[in-house]
This record gives C-alpha cells, sequence and structure tokens, in this order.
C-alpha cells in the first residue's frame, strides 16, 4: 500500500496551487465573475499553455502525461481550495473522457485541442423530468441520411455559454427511463437548431438551458455505439462525481481553516469565540468531515476501475455530500452574521458546497443506489 | 383542559379569515413566500390595512393604545390565519420591538407621539443593536453617547457604528442602544435612544448577503444630535429595554404557523416533481420520510408554543423558556429551506436575480426552484440572529437548568 504521490504529482499541485492562489485571490475571483461574460477565459487559456496541466491525466497518445484519476483528484482538490469556476470537469473529467473511451478520427481531433485550451466542452446528461436518471431521457436523435436530427432539452448544462462543442445523451431508441437505447453525442456548439439559454449560477459558475429544435448533426457527432452508451455515461458520471468529491474535499479543508482562523480572532465575552467549547467541538467536527472526505475521496478515486465502482463512488459522493452541508452550515454559524454575506470568503465556499451537493447526485440519489446494491 | 376553540373562537377565525379574503391585496399574494425582495410600499400596504381594522396591526397591544385586545388564543388564530393566506405580516422592529418598549417604559409624550405612527404603519422603525464587535456580546458595544447642553436644552451626541439593521435602508426612526456611561460595568453603562434617521451624521450603507439581497445594512452615527428626551427609561438603564425587547422577540420567532404553510407548499412542489424514476418525489420514501420527521418536530414545537401561550394567559410573561421555541423554530424553518433545495434538484443552481416585470417568460426549471438556494442561503440568518441559536442554549442552560 502507498498512499504518496508521485513527485510529478506533487509539482502538478505546488504549480496549480501557486498559480490559482494569485490568479483567484478573494478580490480577483469577484472581479473576474463580475466581467462581461462572467469569466476570465485567459485563466483556462493559461491553465492549458502556461501551466500545461489540462492533459495530466490524459493519455500520452493524444498529448497527454499519461496520468489519470489520481492526477485529477490533485488538481480537483486545488480546484475547490480556491474556488475555482474553470471548466475541468465538463472539458476534461466528461468530454475529454467520454473522448478517449470511444477514441477514432474525432478524438484523435479534439483532445490535443482540449490539452491545448482551445476545445471546451458543457456536458448535458440530465434533464428537467429526470432529476439525477442518467437514463431518464427525452431528448431524441433520428438517423437522417448519414447524420442525426436532435430534439429535446438538456437541464442545467455547465460550462455550456462558452463552450465548443457540446456532449449530449439523446434517445436513438428505447423508452423514456429503458437502459438500451441510449447514444452519445458529441456537437459543436455553433450547430443549427440548437438554443441555448444561458445564465450564471449561484457559485459563480455559468450554465445553459440546452434546447434541440430540429438541430442536424453529422454522422461522426455519434461517440461510440449506438443505442449503448448509458454504461459508459454512467462511467463518466461516476468519474466526475468523483472529481466533484475531491473539489469538495478542498473546499472544505479551506472552508475549516478559514473558520478556525475567524474562531481565534473573534472576540466576544473577553476572549477568543474559540475558547469556546461548544466552538471547539464544532470545529473539531468540521475537521473529522473534512479529513473523512480527504479519505472518501482516495477510496473513490483509487476504486474508479474496480468491479464494485457504483458502490464506492455513491458511498464517497454520499458521505461528502452530508459532510459538505453540515461544514458549510456550521462554519456559517459560526461566521455569525457575516458568513451571510458576500464579503468574506466563508459565505462563498458554503455555496459552491451546496450546488456540488445538487450536482451528479445528491444524497438520496446515492443512497438509493446503494440500497439497491446491498 | 381541551384543544377544541370555543364557538366563540370558531367565529373569531370565521371573521379573521373572511376579513383577509376580503381585504388582502391581490398584488401581494404569496410575494414574501416566494422569497421574493419586497419595496417599502409593498411591506406596508397590509399593515396600513389591518392597522384601520381596530389596531389588527398590533395584535399584542394593549386596547388603551390601540391594540385589539385579543386573548393568548385569538392572537394564535390570528397568526395561523394570515399564514395561512400568505399575508406579508407587519415587520416586527415597529410593532413587535419597540412599541412595546415605548408603551412600558416610555413617557407619556413619547407614547403620544409614536406608537400612533408605529400601529398606523406611517413609521417605518429599524433596530440599531450589533456592533462590528458586538454580536452574540451585545452589551459590549461601543457607541457612544455624550451629553451637551445648547442653548439651555440637552442632547446625546451619538459616535459609533452598527450592523446587521435590517431594512434601514427605509427606516425613519430607530432605536439604538448606546452607551452612555464608559467607567460603569458592562450591561450599567447603556441607553436606549430613538433616533430620527433624518438626522446629520446618519449614513445607511448595503450589505449584501449570499443570496444577493440587500436587507441589511451597516448605520454609521457620526456626530449624531438626539434630544435627550428621546431616550427612552433612565439613562444607563437601557439594558433592562433591551432584556425586555429580547424576550419579546424571541415568542413570534417560533414562526410556527408561516412554517406549517411552509411545508404545505413543500408537500404540493414534491407532489409536483418527479423522482427520476417515474413517482413523484413526495411518493419517494427517502424524501417522505424526510417530510414526515419535519411535521412531527413541528407538531412539537406546535403544542411547546402553545403551553408557552396558555402560561402567558394565565398571566406568566414571556420567559427563557422561550429561548426554546426560538432553537426549535429557527432549526425547522431552516429545514423546510434544505428539502425545497433539495427538491429543486439540478435546478438548484441557475441564479435569477432579477424576475423580469410583466415577463411572461417561465423562469428556468420549475418556478419554485429559482429561489430555492438564495431563501436557503438566507434562512441561514435565522440561527444568528435574534440572539444566537447557542445564545439561546447559554439563557436555557443558565435561567432554566441553573448551571
Amino acid at each position: 500500500m502507498d498512499f504518496n504521490f508521485t513527485e510529478t504529482q506533487g509539482m502538478l499541485r505546488d504549480t496549480l496551487h501557486r498559480y490559482l492562489a494569485d490568479t483567484y485571490d478573494f478580490d480577483k475571483r469577484a472581479a473576474m465573475l463580475k466581467r462581461d461574460g462572467g469569466r476570465d477565459p485567459g485563466v483556462w487559456t493559461a491553465l492549458a499553455t502556461e501551466l500545461g496541466i489540462l492533459g495530466a491525466a490524459l493519455p500520452e497518445a493524444y498529448g497527454g502525461f499519461g496520468g489519470g484519476p489520481i492526477d485529477t483528484m490533485v488538481l480537483m482538490e486545488e480546484f475547490g481550495r480556491a474556488l475555482s469556476v474553470e471548466p475541468y470537469v465538463p472539458t476534461v473529467v466528461l468530454g475529454a473522457g467520454a473522448l478517449v473511451e470511444t477514441g477514432g478520427a474525432v478524438a484523435e481531433a479534439l483532445v490535443p485541442g482540449i490539452i491545448g485550451g482551445e476545445v471546451i466542452i458543457g456536458a448535458g446528461f440530465y434533464e428537467p423530468q429526470g432529476r439525477y436518471n442518467l437514463a431518464d431521457i427525452k431528448t431524441t436523435a433520428k438517423k437522417d441520411g448519414a447524420g442525426w436530427v436532435l430534439n429535446g432539452h438538456k437541464a442545467v448544462v455547465v460550462a455550456a455559454p462558452f463552450a465548443t462543442h457540446l456532449l449530449v445523451s439523446a434517445r436513438t431508441g428505447g423508452s423514456q427511463r429503458e437502459a438500451g437505447g441510449v447514444s452519445l453525442f458529441l456537437i459543436d456548439a455553433s450547430t443549427k437548431g440548437l438554443v441555448r439559454r444561458d445564465y450564471p449560477c449561484v457559485d459563480g459558475t455559468l450554465a445553459s438551458e440546452l434546447y434541440f429544435e430540429n438541430a442536424s448533426v453529422p454522422a461522426d457527432a455519434l461517440l461510440g455505439a449506438e443505442g449503448g452508451a448509458l454504461p459508459l455515461i454512467n462511467k463518466l458520471a461516476d468519474h466526475a462525481a468523483v472529481a466533484q468529491c475531491a473539489e469538495a474535499t478542498g473546499a472544505m479543508k479551506k472552508l475549516h481553516e478559514l473558520t478556525l482562523d475567524y474562531a481565534k480572532q473573534r472576540k466576544q465575552f473577553g476572549k477568543a469565540i474559540g475558547d469556546f467549547q461548544v466552538i471547539q467541538h464544532r470545529l473539531v467536527d468540521m475537521f473529522m468531515e473534512a479529513e473523512q472526505a480527504q479519505s472518501m475521496t482516495l477510496m473513490g478515486t483509487l476504486r474508479l476501475d474496480d468491479p464494485n465502482r457504483e458502490k464506492w463512488v455513491s458511498q464517497a459522493k454520499a458521505k461528502i455530500n452530508k459532510g459538505a452541508r453540515a461544514l458549510g452550515q456550521w462554519a456559517v454559524q459560526t461566521h455569525g452574521g457575516i458568513g451571510i454575506t458576500t464579503e468574506l470568503a466563508a459565505g462563498h465556499y458554503f455555496k459552491r458546497l451546496t450546488i456540488v451537493e445538487t450536482q451528479f447526485g445528491d444524497l438520496d440519489y446515492h443512497l438509493g443506489r446503494l440500497e439497491a446494491l446491498i | 383542559m381541551d384543544l377544541a376553540f370555543s364557538p366563540e373562537e370558531i367565529a373569531f377565525r370565521d371573521e379573521v379569515r373572511a376579513f383577509i379574503a376580503e381585504n388582502y391585496p391581490a398584488e401581494l399574494r404569496g410575494k414574501q413566500d416566494e422569497g421574493e425582495e419586497l419595496g417599502k410600499a409593498e411591506f406596508l400596504a397590509w399593515h396600513k390595512i389591518l392597522a384601520k381594522k381596530g389596531g389588527w396591526s398590533a395584535p399584542a397591544w394593549p386596547t388603551q393604545y390601540g391594540g385589539p385586545g385579543w386573548t393568548a388564543t385569538q392572537r394564535y388564530i390570528f397568526s395561523e390565519e394570515s399564514a395561512r393566506a400568505e399575508t406579508i405580516p407587519p415587520l416586527p422592529f415597529g410593532i413587535n420591538m419597540v412599541g412595546p418598549v415605548i408603551y412600558t417604559f416610555g413617557t407619556p409624550e413619547q407614547k403620544a407621539q409614536h406608537l400612533p405612527g408605529i400601529l398606523a404603519g406611517d413609521v417605518w422603525w429599524c433596530q440599531g443593536y450589533s456592533e462590528p464587535g458586538a454580536g452574540s456580546d451585545l452589551a459590549s458595544l461601543r457607541t457612544k453617547a455624550e451629553r451637551i447642553t445648547e442653548d439651555g436644552k440637552d442632547y446625546y451626541i451619538v459616535n459609533g457604528q452598527k450592523t446587521w439593521t435590517t431594512l434601514a435602508q427605509h427606516a425613519d426612526w430607530g432605536f439604538f442602544l448606546v452607551r452612555t456611561d464608559a467607567t460603569a460595568k458592562q450591561q450599567e453603562g447603556i441607553s436606549f435612544l430613538l433616533i430620527d434617521m433624518k438626522s446629520p451624521g446618519i449614513t445607511v450603507k448595503p450589505i449584501i448577503t449570499l443570496g444577493g439581497e440587500h436587507e441589511v445594512n451597516e448605520v454609521w452615527l457620526d456626530n449624531v444630535k438626539v434630544p435627550v428626551e428621546n431616550r427612552v427609561y433612565e439613562e444607563n438603564k437601557g439594558w433592562t429595554c433591551a432584556k425586555f425587547l429580547l424576550a419579546h422577540e424571541r415568542t413570534g420567532i417560533a414562526g410556527v404557523a408561516r412554517s406549517k404553510r411552509g411545508i404545505e407548499k413543500l408537500k404540493a412542489i414534491a407532489k409536483a416533481e418527479q423522482d427520476g424514476s417515474g413517482q413523484s418525489l413526495l411518493a419517494n420514501p427517502f424524501f417522505r420520510r424526510k417530510v414526515a420527521e419535519l411535521e412531527t418536530d413541528l407538531t412539537a414545537l406546535e403544542f411547546t408554543e402553545l403551553r408557552t401561550l396558555a402560561g402567558e394567559a394565565s398571566g406568566k410573561g414571556p420567559g427563557p423558556e422561550s429561548s426554546l421555541l426560538k432553537v426549535k423554530g429557527t432549526e425547522i424553518q431552516q429545514r423546510i429551506t434544505e428539502l425545497v433545495l433539495e427538491a429543486a434538484g439540478n435546478y438548484a443552481a441557475p441564479y435569477f436575480r432579477e424576475f423580469p416585470e410583466g415577463s411572461n417568460e417561465y423562469p428556468i426549471g420549475p418556478e419554485f426552484a429559482h429561489r430555492s438556494a438564495p431563501t436557503y442561503f438566507n434562512m441561514r440568518k435565522t440561527s444568528i440572529y435574534g440572539g444566537s441559536n447557542e445564545i439561546q442554549r447559554n439563557i436555557i442552560a443558565k435561567m432554566v437548568l441553573g448551571l
């Protein structure tokens, strides 16, 4: 057994940490979110070119470093710690993940672009009626000559407003919640008949509703086997869930540190509030949640190739969803009034942790999956 | 012991219900409970209508000051009916806070000057208590009031900073705790002042909270001149008023009737949403159980409040037990917002700051979802304000358990 990071992974962490500590400092982040378009596209470009880290987890055949989920974990924890709004999960974990799995000319054309920062992908796996069920799909793709015509509605597609491509599930067969008949498409964002409704999210990220209105896409938009994509989609969503666990871990640790600092500095009744036992115990509870989040992130990451992957991923996400909510609420409560303002970082971490809970399966979804697996 | 309402009480309930149905402005219906931010006129509209109906704006006030002279049961019925109809309740700062302080401790002049305006909803009050350095430890407040005489009249010159001042941006008057004796022990050097918010030297600065709301403010006081006759009760005895007010603030804070309504709405939301397997979210056993637990907690709170009300009816003032109502009441209010957030699922994330006026465009996702996260964030305040829940537990430990 060896839980140590390789030297490369250690460097990866340090490089990204240093870069984000500066780029995502509290005021700079706030200014970034207020820009036209709601983000600074230069940051993503810098991650690709100056830092050269977007290929860390991707195969060498495509120009990556040949790493894997552990590298993603290292990066995501830093993204979480910095409260980044960068589209690593949709673009690299899901987008590149889908392309690498399905291979072929499209992958060869696009994965290097992802690593280079020019290709950004938004992933739409969920629909308004389906909650977290990845098979609950009403969007259809019908054969039309050599290509396909898509119709339907994809919900809350993160990064879609600025994506170059969109990765979406659609039915080429089967009924609404059937496992069979699900296909995966990667389509150009400028496709005619694709209507986007863009909006900011409460955590500072950007997303869209995607409406397909007779959107014609070429034959090579189909990734993998027609009608057989659900296992791949499930796998990708599990990889994304674990990546978000890592992000949440970084955010939880940072929020705990911020709260601990605050409790040491804030004085009431003539002493630091951290001198009161009720506050001490709460800070200890927060610490224990953050530590367990770290453990579960590691466990989930190391078991992504395990035959019981679904069980391990759901355990990780369930534990972290629960811990993130408790830790976030305790952080706000310990800060008092200032914790619910936009003036301190703590509140912003609380917001992001809240939204992490609602993405790629909430607590009930993952507990439900676990119950079914017992 | 009898749980049933008497025929008179049932008649009263019907009267209240009919009055609300006939008089509540249609354009205000459901507004606050949707989590929308309200303007000044919207906050006051229903208050003004209630005031004209024999002081219904101030259910707990004695008749001599214009209150309706209701029994505890009638007040309970009124609050139930108001919640049921989702009315915008009169703001607490005048009616529940400074009003009772003025009629309990104020001079005849103060009563004559202020109580009618509070009752009628003509004057908007705000609360100047917390300071950046004085939150839970309120008695450590440092805003200073020094006495001067000018042209034969006595004034306080007030300097300092208050914070978390709710809706001060609309306020005409504020009630402030200030330090009038820096040498006395903490609680003994504080006075209770009524300050005209238009006084020179007052600056109100917004604080933006996590949902993007402008609900609270900083209030800066820079050499603000306040006539000495605006002090309520004796100099350096303001803590007596403060304690009295905090106990009153806590009684209404349980929010049982509003939470009942909140759970009804939660159930309606969950019934309309699907759980991903084709059934409604309300039929989903995990979600359903959470609703059942929440309803159970609310019933426990309701009957605890009823016992407190019965105690009040037999002449006992609100005591330290009301801290229990505050803690459990706010936990339930927060839990409702958690479950609404869960019901929103993926649609918790989209952020709709502005709901376009007159727009027919449907918001993204189900309608309830667009305020679910901001409301969840915002309601974290309830376990912090009005004496944090930690402080409430301290009160129970000390005053009830003798620890």
